[in-house]
This record gives structure tokens, C-alpha cells and sequence, in this order.
């Protein structure tokens, strides 16, 4: 693209930071296209040297209108669509839309479609989590956790295909419950990829924990402080790293997270490291979210009466749940006929990314990259 | 299944407006010959090739169809201190399907929120959208999801403004209103006056028109735009 000039034209970066002897600044354009973006994210650094004085994002590359898109759909026609927001966690959207839907229709999932929503939901999470370790410590230097982590994520999309027949975008859950029944060694299938997770999670940590390289790029990176992130609206893994303990699965549970026994895990300082450490965490919490679920899978209907065409009530209804990156959230307006009058989504990426500026001013160049990797952000979300 | 519904015309999509005759004469055929503007060939025709069906569709869903959900009145502390100090200022209080809201006159809407903040502790605002309904006279609907740390408590606070007008920012009370403002700018042309940056976010700069507006049909793009920046015809 050719619109360098005009695009600096608009820069608001703060100018009055002291720059370093006096040195001129340097605007530096970081991606569209730049590995460590993860997608197609524009960041404009001004520097001093190799000190970040302010950033820009300019984001809208991947921007497909998915809210304009619901509107001219009906609620089944565009369950579909919100896989393609956060490609790397296609279940949880999905999760919240349905969840949405039922809650404008006033109906709920029978039990077992809540678990078997429960086990694919935590699977997801532990996949995106890979993917988030894979291309952070890529990022970072570290190849190895690459491959590692795309290796073992195999499995979860085994099991994704043989549950719905999609790896990747998979629609897995319909408005009122679930289409499929679970396949036959299903609960084997879950309970094994548990048993064979966690020594690779050890093997994860092993690589990165106690890493010298790791832990100097991270520590003390990219700190946010809980009052920043609560006023800056972050989520999420983000959000628990800084020390705050929230988590909607707990405090507001949806499905039958009420009946699980999981822990919250939270860190002290709020820096790229602590954030590590919990989305770690959350990985071993979720094999022990699927081993309950599993193990007390309830017999019974799948699928909730719902009319076969959905025609909510006039009203609107705002729900949320807790996605791998943060509180994902739809706004539904309902005018009573069979399209949404209007579908909001609120992406966890587009809301944590704001929070970028805050944690990169001051820090070097090459923290950046290792910032935007700790937010885990899907550009797909963010632009949807 | 068709719902009766009787506050539908304010919240009617313009597509669904030929619809609205015809749902209303498969109810009820035979009663209401003067609803449609041509009732007898809308009843004829689909009498003669499934008699015996559309006498089960009608009978069917008049009993199975309860009317509803409807908002209740939500009787709260927090209402009403609200109520106490802002009087007619709070137009409504209610709850629809268990999810509380606030519709407050858009000339207070920015100190409701602050002392929303300040003094009810809601201090994680979630969500800042817009619904828009061309019909009315007040088209847009602006809503803030707001959530409490403290009582694990969600509130949405609405006000209505009409097209043109503005409303003050919240970006001094919760930073991150910025993009989400700048969200609802760019899809819905609504500015927030004192916002640090109220520019396009997700669009392109110059990109002409809002898309979530009801009146920018879902194929409608800048052709100029695309044009002049992707060098292509059309991006259809």
C-alpha cells in the first residue's frame, strides 16, 4: 500500500515524551504483514532508539462485517459465520451464540448437551492455548514449543472431526443443544488425550519455565497493573495474570460449570511471564474440567424443544461467556421475526489489544513482539 | 410458528413489512377479512391445495403460543436512589428475561454513568453499542454493558438519541470506551464529543456511508473507495 504519507499525517502519538539526546524520533511501521503480528495487525511505533515512545494499531484488515452479515441471516443460518471470528477457537464462539439464542428463546440445553458442550469448550480451550504457546514462544526465539504444541493439538482436532467432521471451523453446537451424538469412544477418546496432555504439558514447561532466555523476555514485560486492566475493559487470561480472580465460568456460571471442581489461577505482577504461567495453568484446570465432564456425561436428550423456526420474542438479551481469550459477549435484538434485528459480538481480542499502548510505552522494540504475543489476539476477532 | 406481536411495527424490519399481512391472515383466515388489502385471493390461495393442513397450522399454534416474555418493572435499591435523585430523567427500570436495564434521557446519560461508576461500583464497562431503528424519530438506541467486580452484577444503561446528534464521551470515565466508541462512530456515524481520536476504526479512512445502518443494504459498498484503492471495478 501506498498510503504511508498520509497515514502519518494523523498520528496522535503523545509528542511531549522526552526523547533520548535529543535524538530525532523514528516511526516505524510494523506489519500489515509481519510474522509476529498473528494475522494482518498494523502497529506504528514511535521510537527513540530502541525505546517504544507510543504505538498506534491500525486494525480493519480482516473486517468481513460479521454484524452485518447476522442481521440478514436467521439465528440458525448464522451460527455458522461466528466460527470464522476467532478461527482458533471456533467452539467457544459458537458455545456463546447458542447460548445467546436459547437465552432470548427462553429455553436451556438438556444436561447432556450441556456436558458434551462442556468437554468440546475445554478442549477448544486447551487448543488454543497451544496455539498461543506455539507462535508466543516462536515469536520469543524458541522454535521447539512450535512444533511441540501443534503436534499434541493434533489430537483435539481428531476428535473434533470425529464428533462433527470439521477440524478447524467446526459449528459443533446447534441453538437448543447439540446435533450429534457423541460417537462411539468418545469418553475413551476424551479421557485419553488427558492422560497423554499433561506429561507434554510438563514436557512444555520443562522447555520454557526455568529457561533463562524465556525467563529474562519475559519477566517484567508488558506489565499491567489490575486497576489498568479493569478500567481498560481486558479479560481473560490477561486480566487473571494481573491478580484479579475472575473468571465467568465461576462467577457468573453458564452451562453446568457449577457442577465442576476447577480452580482459578491467577498471577502477582501482571507481566508477559505471569500470564504464561496461567494460561499453563488453565491448560491442566481444563483436563480436569473434561475428566468430570466425562466421567459424569448424563444420559438423555441432545436437542431442547425449539421450534424448528426460531422466532424469538421482541426483546434483546446480552450474554456472555468465558472464551479463551477473555469475555466473549452477544447483544442479540430480537424484533420477532426469524433474522436478528441485530447481532453485537464482543470480541475479548478487540478490547484486550487496546490495552497494547499502555503496556509497550517504554520498553524496547523487540518487547513488542513479545507483548502482542501475550495478549493473544485472533486478528479474525478482533476486525470480525 | 407465528408470534402475535403487537409492539412489532416500531421494531419491524422494511423487509418484513409485506410479510406482516400475511402471517396476520394465515392466523386467523376466515375472522379478519378486512386486515390485507386483497383478503379473499390471500385466503383462496393457500386454502385449495392443503385444506385439511392449514385448518391444523391454524388451530395448531393459537394454544401452544404463550404470549412472550415481557420486560417487568425491576424494583431495586439501585433503582431507586437512581429514581430518587434523577426523577424523570430514568425513563425506565426493567428486567427482560432476568437481564436488568436502564433507559435513561441522553441529557443525564453521562453523570448516570459516572455515579454508576463512582457510587454503584460498576466499574468494568463491558459493551458500548447501537441499535438503529429508522422508523423512529429517535433512531438510535446507544447501550452500555456495564458489570460490577463487587456485586457480580450486569447492567445495561440505554438512551436514544436522534440521527445527527451526539452524546458525550466516556472515555474519561472507563479508557476503554476509546475504540469502542470509535467502533460505533464508524458503523453507525454517531459522535461522541471530547473523544481523544474519533476517527474510522474498522474501515477504511474515506470510506463513505455507515453499514449497520438500516437503510445501507447488506451489498452496498464504496464503490469510489474501491476504486481508487484496490485499482478493481467492483469488490463484488
Amino acid at each position: 500500500m501506498s498510503d504511508t504519507t498520509d497515514r502519518t499525517a494523523y498520528l496522535d502519538l503523545d509528542t511531549k515524551d522526552e526523547t533520548f539526546l535529543d535524538a530525532t524520533e523514528l516511526v516505524l511501521n510494523m506489519g500489515p504483514q509481519h510474522p509476529s503480528t498473528h494475522g494482518v495487525l498494523r502497529v506504528i511505533l514511535k521510537l527513540d532508539g530502541e525505546k517504544v515512545l507510543g504505538t498506534e494499531c491500525v486494525i480493519g484488515y480482516l473486517h468481513r462485517g460479521v454484524e452485518k452479515i447476522g442481521e440478514n441471516r436467521t439465528y440458525a443460518m448464522f451460527n455458522p459465520y461466528v466460527d470464522r471470528m476467532d478461527y482458533v477457537a471456533a467452539v467457544s464462539n459458537g458455545l456463546g451464540y447458542c447460548e445467546t439464542v436459547e437465552k432470548l428463546l427462553n429455553v436451556e440445553a438438556p444436561p447432556r448437551a450441556q456436558y458434551i458442550r462442556v468437554i468440546l469448550t475445554e478442549l477448544c480451550r486447551i487448543a488454543s492455548h497451544q496455539v498461543w504457546l506455539g507462535t508466543h514462544a516462536l515469536d520469543i526465539g524458541a522454535i521447539t514449543p512450535l512444533f511441540y504444541c501443534f503436534r499434541d493439538r493434533e489430537e483435539i482436532l481428531r476428535i473434533f472431526e470425529k464428533y462433527c467432521g470439521a477440524r478447524l471451523t467446526t459449528h459443533a453446537f446447534r441453538i437448543g443443544g447439540c446435533l450429534y451424538e457423541t460417537y462411539d469412544g468418545f469418553e475413551q477418546d476424551c479421557l485419553k488425550f488427558c492422560d497423554f496432555f499433561l506429561p507434554k504439558l510438563d514436557e512444555y514447561e520443562a522447555l520454557l519455565t526455568t529457561n533463562r532466555i524465556w525467563v529474562e523476555r519475559t519477566k517484567g514485560v508488558g506489565i499491567l497493573d489490575p486497576e489498568d486492566c479493569v478500567a481498560l475493559g481486558v479479560t481473560g487470561p490477561v486480566l487473571r495474570a494481573s491478580g484479579v480472580k475472575w473468571d465467568l465460568r465461576k462467577a457468573q456460571p453458564y452451562e453446568s460449570y457449577e457442577n465442576f471442581d476447577f480452580e482459578i489461577p491467577t498471577g502477582l505482577n501482571g507481566d508477559t511471564y505471569d500470564r504464561y504461567l496461567v494460561r499453563i495453568e488453565e491448560m491442566r484446570q481444563a483436563v480436569r474440567i473434561i475428566h468430570q465432564a466425562v466421567e459424569g456425561l448424563p444420559s438423555g436428550p441432545i436437542m431442547a424443544k425449539v421450534p424448528k423456526v426460531i422466532k424469538p420474542a421482541v426483546g434483546e438479551v446480552y450474554h456472555s461467556i468465558e472464551a479463551p481469550k477473555g469475555e466473549l459477549g452477544y447483544f442479540i435484538v430480537s424484533d420477532g421475526s426469524t433474522q436478528p434485528y441485530r447481532v453485537r459480538v464482543r470480541p475479548p481480542s478487540f478490547v484486550n489489544l487496546q490495552a497494547l499502548d499502555k503496556m509497550v510505552r517504554g520498553m524496547l522494540v523487540a518487547d513488542v513482539v513479545a507483548v502482542i504475543g501475550t495478549l493473544d489476539i485472533v486478528l479474525g476477532e478482533v476486525d470480525r | 410458528m407465528t408470534t402475535a406481536k403487537p409492539e412489532a411495527p416500531a421494531a419491524a424490519k422494511p423487509a418484513e413489512v409485506p410479510k406482516a399481512p400475511a402471517s396476520a391472515v394465515a392466523e386467523k383466515p376466515a375472522a379478519s377479512p378486512a386486515t390485507g388489502d386483497k383478503p379473499t385471493p390471500a385466503v383462496a390461495q393457500p386454502a385449495p391445495p392443503t385444506a385439511p393442513t392449514t385448518v391444523q397450522a391454524a388451530a395448531k399454534p393459537a394454544p401452544a403460543k404463550p404470549e412472550g416474555p415481557k420486560p417487568e418493572p425491576w424494583d431495586s435499591e439501585l433503582s431507586a436512589r437512581l429514581r430518587r435523585q434523577y426523577g424523570t430523567g430514568i425513563k425506565e427500570a426493567s428486567t427482560y428475561l432476568g437481564q436488568k436495564y436502564l433507559v435513561v434521557d441522553k441529557s443525564i446519560v453521562y453523570e448516570v454513568l459516572l455515579r454508576m461508576r463512582d457510587d454503584e461500583l460498576f466499574d468494568y464497562c463491558v459493551d458500548i453499542t447501537a441499535v438503529h431503528y429508522p422508523k423512529r424519530e429517535e433512531q438510535f438506541d446507544i447501550v452500555y454493558v456495564l458489570y460490577s467486580f463487587h456485586h457480580n452484577e450486569r447492567v445495561r444503561v440505554k438512551t436514544q438519541i436522534k440521527d445527527g446528534e451526539s452524546l458525550r464521551t466516556v472515555v474519561d470515565i472507563w479508557e476503554t470506551a476509546n475504540w469502542l466508541e470509535r467502533e460505533v462512530y464508524d458503523m453507525f456515524g454517531i459522535s461522541f464529543d471530547g473523544h481523544p481520536g474519533l476517527k474510522r476504526i474498522l474501515l477504511p479512512d474515506g470510506w463513505k456511508g455507515y453499514p449497520l445502518r438500516k437503510d445501507y443494504p447488506i451489498l452496498q459498498q464504496d464503490q469510489e473507495w474501491v476504486q481508487i484503492n484496490l485499482g478493481i471495478e467492483s469488490g463484488q
